[in-house]
């Protein structure tokens, strides 16, 4: 176990428990997505505006939609951190100060931030906003660490370059929050030190315009004479530098005795079927885990539940191993996820038994779905009579958001969701 | 009128005398441990041999410290940076904040040039790390002509700006190369492939040299590019340091373009007119050197960006 500043864990009436929790940090890609993400258990989301948070195409929020968020989180105990880490030019510094204030005035926490520019502004304007720093940065010493604990922020997000023990080192040396990734897509290359996009599509990468150009296919050449170019790669293989996503479920456990502050979950793009999906998997085994962790066993039920909702490989980063190739993706970069989210439930009526539900993808009687939520236990059933909303039979919920109802023996809550095999 | 410092990346200890006779102020050596990306793999013996051949020349020796750092190298970062300033350099170029706490606890004044690749786009943030020491910052490649005057015209530390050469793209910590010949069931010694290697992309028709080392593996720009015939607006501007990269490049062809840079940058403070009249003729003798497989481009100075 780590001596780090604040105690992990203590012993009470003779029985080890976690008393430092960590956060657990959903991204919302807008409101919606933000309800969901906190109704499902996390602590804490990231959201990002129009201007300085590098999704260029990914819903943005407006500053009310902001303080509607933060409305909605406080009052289910979560807090919102804004993303603010584009690595920003001269033009970005108009408007600047008016952001940050009113992010400041909308309620956010913090903001998560990469560009000096921004992190002082921040402090200057907007004082209350606790200041993190982002990825974009790359931090993976513990020296650096304790360089932006100079500067005043109250946490740092790691370099997904950055293993286990590293992380171990950088909370025993340093007094400072620590944020890693913990599950989602990430990026080949070191964050902020690819700028591809820029070269092949002339759009700024490290302000938003990714195009994923690492994931193109290219074909490898030799050459040594200034003239011939020698293939290297055949048309069944070619180049091409796509990573598998990051999952770090099973090492929950270790993420927690190690110290770290907060385990954040990427895909600000990502559906509410992905979101509720993953951030429940973590809310639970964080949850098992602090509440008993001598007597703690990982459950494979976990891992399946995860694979419900991911359409691409995963591997561990660079958490335990430095990644080799089968940390990549070559040929085929994703799949059909093996299962689709069906539906939402809105209401259940208790008496006669009748779900009220919105309908996401097709289904018909005779389906067999799966109900999930924080309230339930997963369960699985098989569809009968399908009725609308005035009553009359159906044969199929054909249309997307339209309003259904059925019946679901066992009780189901608002917000609980329903998927289908594919 | 100012005039600027032309820098050069040297390939090793033999070219710092050439190049210096060639016009060179300024020469940015190190070694891949430390430094990201070099013409050139300087051993410590190598470092004060060039700061010693480079001062007697009365030019200057910057050495890069620009890597991403991990724990394991925290330590031996501080011993590198003690030894950099007891062999004489003139400066440190630094991208990671580790440098800036390594520098204060030594407690050296060793110049410390703000480096970090991608990452120096706007005048405020130059500004920053000069509050934090930093003398110079070296500004991100991507940023177009208006962009860097506006950073000039701003900024409390000195500029610089590459003019000429290769840039890099992409640096990833996983060896990708090694890795795609894994996944063919193929051996290659990737280590012997560098400046050998290109990964092409049909759709754009370009070529992009790509290698690898203890770094992580680098996919470099497909053109090379040249603004010989562009300078004296930046002249003007009182940018202070161009620079040409040499990595991937022979001595010979480094000696060749310094003469030419040296000679058109002369002429920008001294007699416009004259370097307007042969400002064409020196592109032309650039391209006539140029390797084949390196087409000549403007870089970012005249493309928009969008995001
Ligand atoms: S192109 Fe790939 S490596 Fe580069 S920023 Fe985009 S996702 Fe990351």
């Amino acid at each position: 176990m780590v001596e780090v500043f604040d105690r992990i864990s203590e012993i009470r009436d003779g029985k080890r428990v976690i008393v430092k929790k960590p956060e657990l940090l959903a991204p919302a890609g807008n409101l919606e997505k933000l309800k969901i993400a906190i109704h499902y258990g996390a602590d804490a989301v990231y959201l990002g505006g129009e201007e300085y948070s590098l999704r260029a195409n990914a819903d943005n929020f407006t500053i009310d939609e902001i303080r509607e968020g933060v409305e909605f989180a406080k009052k289910h105990g979560a807090k919102v951190y804004g993303t603010t880490n584009i690595i920003a030019h001269n033009e970005n510094i108009d408007g600047l100060e008016e952001y940050l204030k009113a992010l400041e005035d909308a309620g956010v926490t913090g903001i998560i931030v990469a560009d000096p520019l921004i992190i002082e502004t921040c402090k200057r304007v907007a004082p209350k906003l606790e200041r993190h720093l982002s990825t974009q940065q790359s931090l993976s010493n513990w020296k650096a660490a304790q360089y932006w604990k100079e500067e005043g922020l109250e946490r740092v997000v790691l370099a997904r370059e950055t293993s286990a023990e590293e992380i171990r080192e950088i909370k025993e040396k340093v007094d400072i929050e620590v944020e890693i990734f913990v599950h989602g897509a990430m990026c080949i290359a070191y964050s902020g030190r690819c700028v591809l996009s820029n070269h092949m599509t002339a759009r700024d990468s490290n302000r938003g315009g990714c195009c994923h150009s690492c994931r193109w296919n290219y074909d490898m050449f030799q050459n040594t004479d200034d003239k011939n170019f020698i293939p290297l790669s055949t048309e069944n293989t070619p180049f091409t530098m796509s990573s598998k996503d990051m999952n770090l479920i099973k090492h929950v456990p270790e993420i927690i005795e190690l110290g770290v502050d907060s385990l954040k979950i990427e895909g600000r793009m990502k559906s509410i079927h992905y979101i509720a999906t993953v951030v429940s998997v973590y809310r639970k085994v964080i949850d098992a885990y602090c509440a008993d962790p001598e007597n703690f066993v990982f459950k494979d039920e976990w891992l399946t539940e995860l694979a419900k909702c991911a359409n691409r490989d995963t591997a561990e980063g660079f958490f335990k191993e430095f990644p080799g190739v089968n940390e990549q993706l070559f040929k085929n970069h994703s799949h059909k996820t093996s299962h689709e989210f069906a539906g939402m439930v809105l209401d259940y009526d208790e008496e006669s038994k009748m779900v009220t539900l919105q309908q996401r993808n097709y289904f018909k009687p005779g389906d067999e779905v799966e109900f999930f939520g924080p309230e339930i236990e997963n369960f699985t059933m098989v569809v009968d009579k399908i009725f609308d909303e005035k009553g009359n039979e159906i044969d199929a919920a054909r249309h997307p958001l339209q309003i259904v109802k059925f019946r679901v023996d066992q009780p189901v809550y608002r917000y609980n969701m329903m998927r289908k095999e594919n | 009128m100012n005039k600027p410092e032309l820098l050069l990346t040297p390939t090793s200890v033999d070219d710092i005398i050439p190049l210096s006779e060639a016009g060179a102020d300024s020469f940015v050596i190190g070694e891949e441990r430390f430094g990201l990306r070099l013409a050139g793999e300087f051993s410590k013996e190598d470092v004060k041999k060039a700061i010693q051949l480079a001062h007697s020349k009365n030019k200057k020796v910057y050495v890069a410290m620009t890597g991403l750092f991990h724990n394991d190298k925290v330590d031996e970062v501080e011993q590198y940076l003690k030894f950099v300033h007891e062999a004489g350099a003139d400066a440190v170029l630094f991208g990671d904040p580790a440098i800036i706490m390594a520098r204060k606890t030594l407690g050296i004044d060793i110049p410390l040039h703000w480096d970090p690749h991608t990452l120096a786009t706007n005048w405020y943030t130059c500004n920053y790390w000069g509050k934090k020491g930093a003398k110079r910052a070296v500004l991100s490649k991507e940023l177009s002509m208006d962009e860097i005057i506006e950073i000039k015209e701003n900024a409390e530390v000195e500029v610089e700006v590459q003019i000429h050469g290769m840039t890099c793209m992409f640096q990833s910590r996983r060896p990708l190369v090694h890795n795609y010949f894994e996944y063919q069931g193929k051996k290659l010694k990737v280590e012997e492939e560098k400046g050998k290697l290109y990964l092409f992309d049909p759709d754009r028709d370009n070529y992009y040299p790509v290698f690898e080392d203890s770094n992580g593996t680098h996919i470099m720009s497909p053109n090379d590019m040249c603004i010989i015939d562009e300078l004296q607006e930046l002249v003007e501007a009182g940018i202070d340091c161009f620079k040409i990269d040499g990595i991937l490049k022979s001595p010979e062809y480094l000696i060749e373009v310094t003469k030419l840079y040296r000679k058109a940058i002369d002429l920008c403070v001294t007699d416009v007119d004259e370097y307007e009249d042969i400002a064409d003729e020196l592109l032309e003798r650039i391209e006539e050197i140029q390797p084949e497989s390196r087409p000549l481009d403007t870089g970012f100075f005249f493309k928009e960006t969008v995001y």
